[in-house]
């Protein structure tokens, strides 16, 4: 028999993006002793963002560590523990503050495995709160995907829903491959109905998804930028577009299958992000999409990004990052007439 | 409310600072005796254990002649690059032996030697040097973690896996080796601050061997010692006389004993000397004497331990014969080993990035297999 608060829990209502990266942690600790959580304030205080809350309470300091405030530290000290058979789940407090692990990020984490020749894999999941949004001072608002997206050897996953945000981190915590798991800040409070008890399969990492599907122009894009892409489709209906729009949900492996499909399909493309264009992960998309989709290409492939500055103060952030307006405005341009 | 309206004002100007002033740990016990611990040549000696000292002075012939054996494979294009340990053989050995079974190494890309003394093929060893594949050997199957490139960045892997060894309730201890230029990275630090905070089971053996290719020590570092670094991190330092192989011997013994017991980490710097070139690329002459590479040779570690136990009459002709000879044979297995071509898979390229194969590279892969058959077929 259930009590009524194990009822109420299991009933489907609404959650936020951060409610369920916790319950996914939570499940994932639960299932095997061997996952540990790290990092700063991630044990008494729950992280910054709670996003590791009750945690500690629940698993003990051993499992939920508050490391020294030291970003090489944290992810090295992970290395040796994946070593030795411990699954660490680690938290980089701000996107750019992951920078001073960069060295242990690529120069062991990504490259471990091939070292050993398949010996040594190193099963650590990385959680990077990343993107802007959220008028965070400067040093809080990076979107870095470019620097993890070009190192071979680490996996890179970015959730944009309720459901994916638990479904990949389980995949992210299971995978025995290192993955970076980029977490769009400014939907951490965003809510959907979900149930903690039961949630809804997903599919795994590497897989994309249409997220509404369209005849007109596909839209490509991939967490915080995803509400944004569905916006801008609901709101080029008046001008007679039906856009379709994929979310990646998986930078690396590129599900280029179901990006080609909905491509040929609709014969028309733009990539959205909030990391800049000029080498940015729309630049290795477009190029891609053109390659294999040329033939049923109407116009060129475009894309629609941040600026390539360094990320600026909050009362101007709302000027760099794409909005529907320069989505809708690229979509127009896609009438390519030669 | 004034000043003299504040409770206990005017009773003594004497402020008492909140407990947070006060240190957490006692600095004293942790500080290193500013004179290299020695054994060799002092009356400490008379505690040797034969047995011991003829197995460490065999295994100092055999490492001597090995850093020969693999400075002479890099003349015959052999090795792509080989780092010479001559003249650190003594801490490089006795690192490795001072670890039981269960322990790891962390070995820096220099210390090849006592991954070899520690029981690793020494073709398996070199495979890093060779360039045939980064890591020759499965580190779990040895306990020997991949030799370190990038300088200290094996150190907080050390403190990482002590740490979770003692989580998982094993008696496991870390012994991770790094150069003097090692110490001034930032992951040296990290690691030493983690290891004290978790209190690891770890052992930082710091090998003072004068140069960072170039640049003495005294552009490295304005510590004391590079030993007395433990002290800001509330470790013990000790140093210790790295050419000398017993006083190595005990100072990693009780390292590595105060490690096992729950103790903490515990921060060595073997002073010593590179007696060859960084690699075979440098040319050491632009940068120091040889005059100064001359005094270091009567302070060599295999002649040190050869006087002593000869002397104490634990060595004699027939035992440096023997030891002589055993060496030689390691030496001629290894060189005709070495001679074989070794044979690589191209394949291998795309065999071990990802647990499985991404669609990128599946294509990478099919490029790759169609210019080898074409290949084949020319
Ligand atoms: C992070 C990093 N920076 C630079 C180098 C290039 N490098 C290789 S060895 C070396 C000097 C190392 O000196 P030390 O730590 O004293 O070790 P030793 O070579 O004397 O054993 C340098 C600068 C490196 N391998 N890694």
């Amino acid at each position: 028999m259930s009590t009524v608060a194990e009822r109420a829990e299991r009933a489907v209502k609404p959650a936020t993006m951060a409610q369920a990266l916790t319950r996914a942690m939570r499940d994932a600790m639960a299932e095997d002793p061997t996952v540990h959580v790290m990092g700063e304030d991630v044990g008494t205080l729950g992280g910054v963002f709670r996003i590791t809350d009750g945690l500690a309470k629940e698993f003990g300091e051993d499992r939920v560590t508050d490391t020294p405030l030291a970003e090489a530290g944290i992810l090295g000290t992970a290395v040796g523990m994946a070593m030795y058979g411990l699954r660490p789940v680690v938290e980089m407090q701000f996107d750019a503050f992951a920078y001073p692990a960069f060295e242990q990020l690529i120069s062991h984490v990504a490259k471990m495995r091939n070292r050993t020749r398949g010996a040594m894999p190193l099963p650590i999941t990385i959680r990077i709160p990343y993107g802007g949004g959220i008028g965070g001072v400067e040093h809080h608002c990076d979107s870095s995907e470019a620097y993890y997206v070009a190192t071979p050897g680490l996996t890179v996953v970015t959730p944009a829903t309720v459901e994916d945000a638990y479904g990949l981190l389980r995949a992210s915590i299971a995978s025995d491959d290192p993955v970076v798991f980029l977490e769009p800040k400014r939907l951490y409070w965003s809510k959907a109905d979900w149930s903690p008890q039961s949630p809804a399969a997903v599919p795994g990492i590497g897989k994309a998804l249409v997220r509404r599907t369209g005849t007109s122009a596909t839209l490509i894009t991939y967490g915080p930028s995803l509400p944004l892409c569905l916006e801008a489709a609901e709101a080029a209906r008046e001008e007679g577009w039906d856009l379709e729009v994929v979310d990646l949900r998986s930078l690396v492996p590129f599900d280029e299958e179901t990006v080609v499909a909905s491509v040929r399909r609709t014969g028309r493309a733009v990539v959205v992000h909030e990391a800049g264009g000029f080498g940015g992960p729309g630049a290795e998309i477009a190029a891609r999409v053109t390659e294999r989709c040329f033939h049923h290409l109407e116009a060129p492939v475009l894309r629609v990004t941040g600026f390539d500055i360094p990320y600026p103060p909050p009362m101007l952030e709302k000027h760099h990052l794409p909005g529907v307006d320069r989505i809708l405005d690229a979509v127009a341009r896609l009438q390519w007439e030669n | 409310m004034t000043v003299q309206e504040l409770p206990g004002a005017g009773a003594s100007h004497r402020v008492t600072p909140p407990p947070a002033w006060r240190p957490r740990t006692e600095a004293a016990p942790l500080l290193p005796d500013p004179e290299p611990y020695r054994v060799l040549g002092t009356e400490a000696a008379d505690r040797l254990d034969p047995e011991l000292m003829r197995r460490y002075y065999a295994e100092l012939v055999r490492g001597r002649r090995y850093n020969a054996q693999a400075t002479a494979l890099t003349r015959q294009g052999r090795l792509a690059v080989y780092p010479s340990t001559v003249g650190q053989e003594a801490a490089e050995i006795a690192a490795a032996l001072v670890l039981e079974e269960q322990d790891w190494l962390f070995p820096s890309y220099r210390d090849t030697l006592a991954a070899v003394a520690r029981g690793l093929d020494p073709v398996q060893a070199l495979t890093l040097l060779r360039g045939d594949w980064h890591t020759g050997y499965d580190p779990r199957e040895h306990r020997i973690a991949p030799l370190s490139t990038p300088l200290a960045t094996q150190l907080p892997h050390a403190v990482g896996l002590a740490h979770a060894a003692r989580l998982r309730g094993d008696e496991v201890v870390a012994l991770a080796m790094v150069g003097d230029g090692g110490t001034s990275e930032g992951d040296f630090h990290e690691a030493l601050n983690f290891a004290a905070v978790w209190k690891a089971p770890v052992v930082f053996l710091v090998q003072n061997n004068g140069f960072a290719i170039s640049v003495p020590l005294a552009k490295q570092t304005a510590a004391p010692t590079l030993a007395h670094k433990a002290v800001g991190y509330g470790m013990p330092g000790r140093l210790v006389d790295g050419n000398d192989v017993a006083a190595m011997h005990e100072v990693l013994t009780e390292a590595v004993q105060r490690a096992r017991s729950g103790g903490g980490p515990t921060l060595i710097e073997a002073v010593t000397y590179r007696m060859e070139a960084h690699t075979n690329a440098d040319d050491a002459t632009r940068y120091r004497s040889d005059a100064e590479v001359e005094a270091w040779k009567a302070h060599d570690p295999v002649l040190l331990l050869e006087r002593e136990l000869t002397a104490r009459g634990i060595l004699d002709d027939a035992g440096i014969r023997e030891a002589r000879d055993a060496a030689e044979a390691m030496a001629a297995t290894l060189r005709e080993r070495m001679n074989a071509d070794p044979v690589l898979n191209p394949m291998d390229l795309f065999a071990h990035v990802y647990a499985e194969q991404t669609g990128a590279l599946r294509e990478q892969a099919e490029l790759l297999r169609a210019e080898l058959e074409a290949e084949g077929e020319a």
